[in-house]
C-alpha cells in the first residue's frame, strides 16, 4: 500500500512540474506589456514601472523563473494585487467554503448517482431504468449555472424559502449553511449524479453478467447479498477511478455556482482575481487548485488499490 | 433411489430474432450417488438444462415453457425463489467451466467459502473457519489455513477449480453439477480434478452430472450418459453400452473422434458441418443435415426417442439397421 | 476491407436509433436558427430600444425583450450562430490537433512520454478555471475563447486518438503493411487513422456540447465575449438583475443552450452504441 502512494507520489512530480512551468508562463503570455495589462488602461507610467518591479518583470526570464520555483518551496505564491493579501492566506481562507460546498455536493452526487446507477441496473429495460436515464440524460444537460438560477427564481425569489445567495459557515450556523449550501450544492451536484448515475448502470451491468455474480448465486446467497456485496464491490473499483473525474469538475462548477450564489470560495476568489486581472492570484489560485485535485487523484487511486486486490500487491 | 427426475423440459430463449427454444422435451432421472455424463457440442444446451436445474437461468430472456424438475421429491419449477436459494448449495451445487473468473476477484478465498456456510447454517465464525479449512484440505489445497487469505488472483487455474470444488460441496450438497470442469485446465490437471470428484462423491455419497463436450471425460467419470444434439436429447445409455454399442450416428461421430484426456479439442472434428442455429435447424432429425446415414424420412418429423433395453434409448429411425 | 457497406449499416442503425434522431432533432433546431440568422432575426440583436424594455415574449416580441428593449429573439438567436461558430471551431481545432498529437504520441514512442506529461500537465487543471485563466490572459473575445477552449479540450481529445492508435499500432495488419514496407506516414493515414474516426467522432460530439457549454459559462462569469456581444452567457448575465419581473430574459437563453447539450449529447450518446459494438452490448 504505502508502494503505491509513493509511486503515485513520484509519478505526479513531472504533472505538477509542467502545470507549475505553464502556470508560470502564463503571464508571460499576455500580449504586449503584461504590467501595462495588469495596471490597467488609466495607469501612468510610474504605476507600471512599479508593477513591474514589483512582480519582478523587469529581470530575466530566468532569474523570474528562479525566483518562482524558489518562492514556491517556502510556500511564497506571491501578493494579491487587488487584496494585498499573500495569495496563498487567501486561498486558504476561501478553501473550507469550496470544500464544504464541493463536500455536499459530493455526498449527494455519490447518494443519489449510485442509488439510481444501481436500480436502474437492476431493472434494466423497465420503467424505472428508463426514468432513472432520462433524468440522467437531463441532469448532464442542464447547465449548473441555469439550473441555479432557475432554482433561485423558484424557490428564493417566488417561494420565499431559501436566500438568493450568500454564505453561513456551517460552525457558525448549521441550519444556516444547510439554507445557503443547499441550493448551490444541487446544482454542482446534478450533472455529476447523471453522470455518475450513467456509469454506475453500465458498470453493474457489466459486473451482473460476470461468472462471479453467478457463482454466488450458485451457492445459495440471497439475491441482496449478490447483489450489494458481490456486485458493488467490483462495480465501486471502475466507479472509484471516475471520482477523480467528478471532483475534477465539481471544483470547475464551483467557479460559476459560487458567483452566482456569492459564496466566498475559491472559485469566486478566482473570477474575481480574473475579472480584476490580478494575474498573481490568477496563478497562485490555479497552482493551489490544481496541485491540490494531482494530490485528490493520487488518494484516489489509494482508494482503487483498497478496492482491488490485484493491484494491491 | 432417485434423487432427481427431469420430464419433457422445455426453455426457451427470446433472441432479435424471436423466441428460439434452446432445449426441448429433455427427460432424464438420476439415482442418488450415480455420476451422469452429458455430453454434447457447444450449444447443444447441456449447460442450460444445468442452470434450469439450478433456477439460475436468467428469466428474461430465457424462459421455460414446460416441463418438470422434480429433486427429492419437490418440484423445482413450481419453487419460490427463497426455497430455491436456500436449496442451492445444501440441495444443488455447481461448478463452473471457467476457474480464472468464477471467484469473485475482490474477495479472499476463505472468505468465500465461509460465506456460502454462513448463507445455509447457524454456526460461528471459528467453527465455520475450521469447515473451511478442513474443505480446502479435502479438495487437496496444501497448508489450507494460509491460504485462507489469498485473492483468487494469487492461485493457479487447477487451485482456483478446487477452491470453487470446496465451494460447491463445503454444505455437503446430494447432487453437484460441473459444468465443463476440467475444460479451461491443462491436461495434468485435468486428470487430477475429475478424480477429485470421484473421490468426493464417494466419500459425500453425493449425485454428479458431468457436462462436457469431451468423450474421454465421460469415459473415466461417468455411470450413465445423455448425449445432447441442438436441444434434444438423441442417446442415453450406460456408459458401457454407448461405447460399445452407440445407437445414434452423432453418438458414434462423437466416439470416431474420442479424444483422449491426454489431447484437448474444443471442436468434434470428425463429424462434418455444424451445430446450426436455434433458428435454422433442419426440418426433422436435426443432426440430418450432417449426418452420413440421413434419407429422405429422417426429415419428415422428429424422431421419438425409442427405448432398446437395458436403460438403451435413441432417437433415430435408422437406429436398428444401422446397427446391424 | 468493405468499408462502404459497413457505413451504409452504420448509417442505417443511427436512423434506427430513437435518442440519435431526437438528438439530431434538437440539435439541427439550434443549428438551422444559427445559420438561417440573417433571413429569421432581421432586427440587429444589439438595437436599443427603450420604449419597449421589459417586453415579456407576446407576438410582437416572440421572446419578449430585455432591459434595453432589445429583442431577445433576435439576441438569442444570433446567440446561437455564436455558440455554433465557437462550438464548431474548437472542434475543428481538436479534430486536427488532438489527432494530430494523439497520432504522433501514440505512434512514435519516443515522443510519447513528453507529449504525454504535457497533456498530463494540461488535464490536471479543471477544465473552467484553466479557461477563465487563459482568457484572461488572451483577452475577452471571441477568438481568445476559442483559443482558450482549444487549450482546455485538445489534450482530453489527444489521449482518446493516442490510445486507439496504441492498440491499432499492434494489430496484424499494421504489422503485416508495415512488414510489406509501408512508411510510417502511409500506415497512420491508411491503416490506422481511419479505424481510430470512430472513438473520435464519439467524442467530438460530446466536445462540442461541453465547448458550448463553457463558453455559455465564460461569458455568464463575464470573461468571455464581451458585452454587449449577444452570447446566451451574456443575455443571462445580464437578465440576472431582473429575475424577478423579466425571468425570461434568463430563462429562454438558458433553455436554447440545454437544448444544444442534450441534443449533442444524445448524439454522442448514440453514435457510441452504434460505432463502439463493445459498450453497444450494454444497452
Amino acid at each position: 500500500m504505502a508502494g503505491v502512494i509513493a509511486r503515485r507520489l513520484v509519478g505526479s512530480i513531472p504533472i505538477l512540474l509542467i502545470v507549475s512551468l505553464i502556470t508560470f508562463a502564463m503571464i508571460h503570455m499576455i500580449p504586449g506589456d503584461p504590467a501595462a495589462a495588469i495596471a490597467g488602461l488609466s495607469a501612468t507610467g510610474e504605476q507600471i514601472a512599479n508593477i513591474r518591479r514589483d512582480l519582478g518583470l523587469d529581470q530575466p526570464l530566468l532569474t523570474q523563473l528562479g525566483h518562482w520555483y524558489l518562492n514556491l518551496m517556502q510556500g511564497d505564491l506571491g501578493r494579491s494585487l487587488l487584496l494585498g493579501q499573500p495569495v496563498l492566506s487567501a486561498t486558504m481562507q476561501r478553501l473550507p467554503v469550496t470544500l464544504a460546498l464541493s463536500g455536499y455536493a459530493l455526498v449527494l452526487t455519490l447518494l443519489f448517482g449510485l442509488l439510481s446507477g444501481i436500480v436502474a441496473a437492476l431493472r434494466q429495460n423497465t420503467w424505472i431504468d428508463q426514468a432513472a436515464m432520462v433524468f440522467a440524460m437531463l441532469g448532464i444537460s442542464v447547465p449548473n449555472f441555469y439550473l441555479g438560477l432557475l432554482m433561485i427564481i423558484l424557490f428564493a425569489v417566488h417561494l420565499g424559502w431559501l436566500p438568493t445567495g450568500g454564505y453561513i459557515p456551517f460552525t457558525a450556523d448549521p441550519i444556516g449553511w444547510l439554507a445557503t449550501s443547499t441550493m448551490p450544492a444541487i446544482s454542482l451536484a446534478l450533472l455529476l449524479t447523471g453522470l455518475l448515475a450513467r456509469i454506475t448502470r453500465s458498470t453493474m451491468l457489466e459486473v451482473l453478467r460476470q461468472d462471479y455474480i453467478r457463482t454466488a448465486r450458485a451457492k445459495g446467497l440471497p439475491e441482496r447479498r449478490v447483489v450489494l456485496r458481490h456486485a458493488l464491490a467490483n462495480a465501486l473499483i471502475p466507479i472509484t477511478t471516475v471520482i477523480g473525474i467528478i471532483v475534477s469538475l465539481l471544483i470547475s462548477g464551483s467557479v460559476v455556482t459560487e458567483t452566482l450564489f456569492s459564496i466566498p470560495g475559491i472559485g469566486q476568489l478566482l473570477t474575481q482575481a480574473v475579472l480584476n486581472r490580478d494575474y498573481p492570484m490568477v496563478q497562485g489560485g490555479l497552482l493551489i487548485t490544481t496541485a491540490l485535485l494531482v494530490l485528490i487523484n493520487i488518494a484516489v487511486d489509494v482508494c482503487y488499490a483498497l478496492l482491488d486486490p490485484r493491484v494491491r500487491y | 433411489m432417485t434423487l432427481l427426475s427431469v420430464e419433457h423440459l422445455t426453455t426457451a430463449f427470446r433472441t432479435e430474432r424471436g423466441e428460439v427454444t434452446a432445449i426441448e422435451d429433455i427427460s432424464f432421472t438420476l439415482d442418488r450417488g450415480e455420476v451422469m455424463g452429458i455430453v454434447g457440442e457447444s450449444g447443444s444446451g447441456k449447460s442450460v438444462t444445468a442452470l434450469a436445474i439450478m433456477g439460475l437461468l436468467p428469466m428474461p430472456p430465457a424462459r421455460i415453457l414446460g416441463g418438470s424438475i422434480r429433486f427429492d421429491g419437490t418440484d423445482l419449477l413450481t419453487l419460490s425463489d427463497k426455497a430455491m436459494q436456500r436449496l442451492r448449495g445444501p440441495g444443488i451445487a455447481m461448478v463452473f467451466q471457467e476457474p480464472m473468473t468464477s471467484l469473485n476477484p475482490v474477495f479472499t478465498i476463505g472468505d468465500q467459502i465461509i460465506e456460502t456456510i454462513k448463507a445455509h447454517e447457524r454456526i460461528s465464525e471459528r467453527d465455520a473457519f475450521a469447515r473451511a479449512v478442513q474443505m480446502l484440505e479435502k479438495v487437496g489445497i496444501p497448508s489450507a489455513a494460509t491460504r485462507m487469505t489469498d485473492y483468487p488472483h494469487q492461485l493457479s487455474g487447477g487451485q482456483r477449480q478446487r477452491v470453487m470444488l470446496a465451494i460447491a460441496l463445503v454444505c455437503r450438497p446430494r447432487l453437484l453439477i460441473a459444468d465443463e470442469p476440467t475444460t479451461a485446465l491443462d491436461v495434468t490437471i485435468q486428470a487430477q480434478i475429475l478424480d477429485l470428484i470421484l473421490d468426493l462423491r464417494d466419500e459425500f455419497g453425493m449425485a454428479v452430472i458431468i457436462i462436457t463436450h469431451n468423450m474421454g471425460v465421460i469415459a473415466e467419470t461417468a455411470d450413465r450418459v445423455l448425449v445432447t444434439y441442438a436441444g434434444r436429447v438423441v442417446e442415453q445409455a450406460p456408459v458401457n453400452r454407448l461405447f460399445d454399442e452407440p445407437l445414434h450416428p452423432y453418438t458414434s461421430g462423437l466416439l470416431a473422434c474420442v479424444p483422449t484426456l491426454e489431447q484437448e479439442q474444443d471442436r468434434l472434428l470428425a463429424i462434418p458441418g455444424n451445430l446450426p442455429e436455434p433458428a435454422r435447424r433442419p426440418p426433422g432429425c436435426r443432426f440430418s443435415d450432417r449426418c452420413e446415414h440421413a434419407v429422405a424420412a429422417c426429415r419428415d418429423g422428429l424422431p421419438p426417442l425409442d427405448d432398446f433395453g437395458a436403460g438403451h434409448r435413441a432417437a433415430c429411425i435408422r437406429a436398428l439397421e444401422l446397427r446391424r | 476491407m468493405s468499408r462502404p457497406r459497413r457505413s451504409l449499416g452504420v448509417l442505417r442503425r443511427l436512423l434506427h436509433h430513437r435518442l440519435f434522431l431526437l438528438g439530431a432533432a434538437l440539435f439541427g433546431i439550434i443549428l438551422a436558427a444559427a445559420l438561417l440568422a440573417p433571413l429569421i432575426a432581421q432586427v440587429d440583436p444589439n438595437k436599443l430600444s427603450m420604449r419597449n424594455k421589459f417586453q415579456p415574449p407576446s407576438m410582437n416580441y416572440v421572446f419578449g425583450t430585455d432591459n434595453f428593449g432589445r429583442s431577445l429573439w433576435s439576441r438569442v438567436i444570433w446567440g446561437a450562430q455564436l455558440s455554433m461558430f465557437i462550438g464548431g471551431a474548437v472542434v475543428a481545432i481538436n479534430a486536427v490537433a488532438g489527432t494530430a498529437i494523439g497520432a504522433i504520441a501514440g505512434y512514435f514512442r519516443p515522443l510519447d512520454n513528453m507529449l504525454m506529461r504535457i497533456n498530463d500537465a494540461l488535464m490536471a487543471f479543471p477544465a473552467v478555471l484553466l479557461a477563465i485563466a487563459v482568457t484572461a490572459v488572451l483577452g475577452p473575445s471571441v477568438n481568445d475563447v476559442i483559443i482558450a477552449l482549444a487549450i482546455v479540450y485538445t489534450p482530453r481529445t489527444a489521449r482518446i486518438v493516442r490510445s486507439s492508435v496504441i492498440v491499432l499500432r499492434e494489430m496484424e495488419y499494421v504489422q503485416a503493411a508495415r512488414a510489406a514496407g509501408a512508411g510510417d506516414w502511409r500506415i497512420l493515414r491508411r491503416h490506422i487513422l481511419p479505424n481510430a474516426m470512430a472513438p473520435l467522432l464519439v467524442q467530438l460530439s460530446f466536445l462540442f456540447a461541453y465547448a458550448v457549454l463553457t463558453e455559455a459559462t465564460l461569458s455568464f462569469l463575464g470573461v468571455g465575449a464581451v458585452p454587449p456581444t449577444p452570447t446566451w452567457g451574456n443575455i443571462m448575465a445580464e437578465g440576472r438583475q431582473y429575475m424577478t419581473d423579466a425571468p425570461w430574459i434568463i430563462t429562454i437563453p438558458g433553455a436554447a443552450l440545454m437544448i444544444t447539450v442534450l441534443g449533442l449529447n444524445l448524439l454522442g450518446d448514440g453514435l457510441r452504441d452504434v460505432l463502439d459494438p463493445r459498450l453497444r452490448i450494454q444497452q
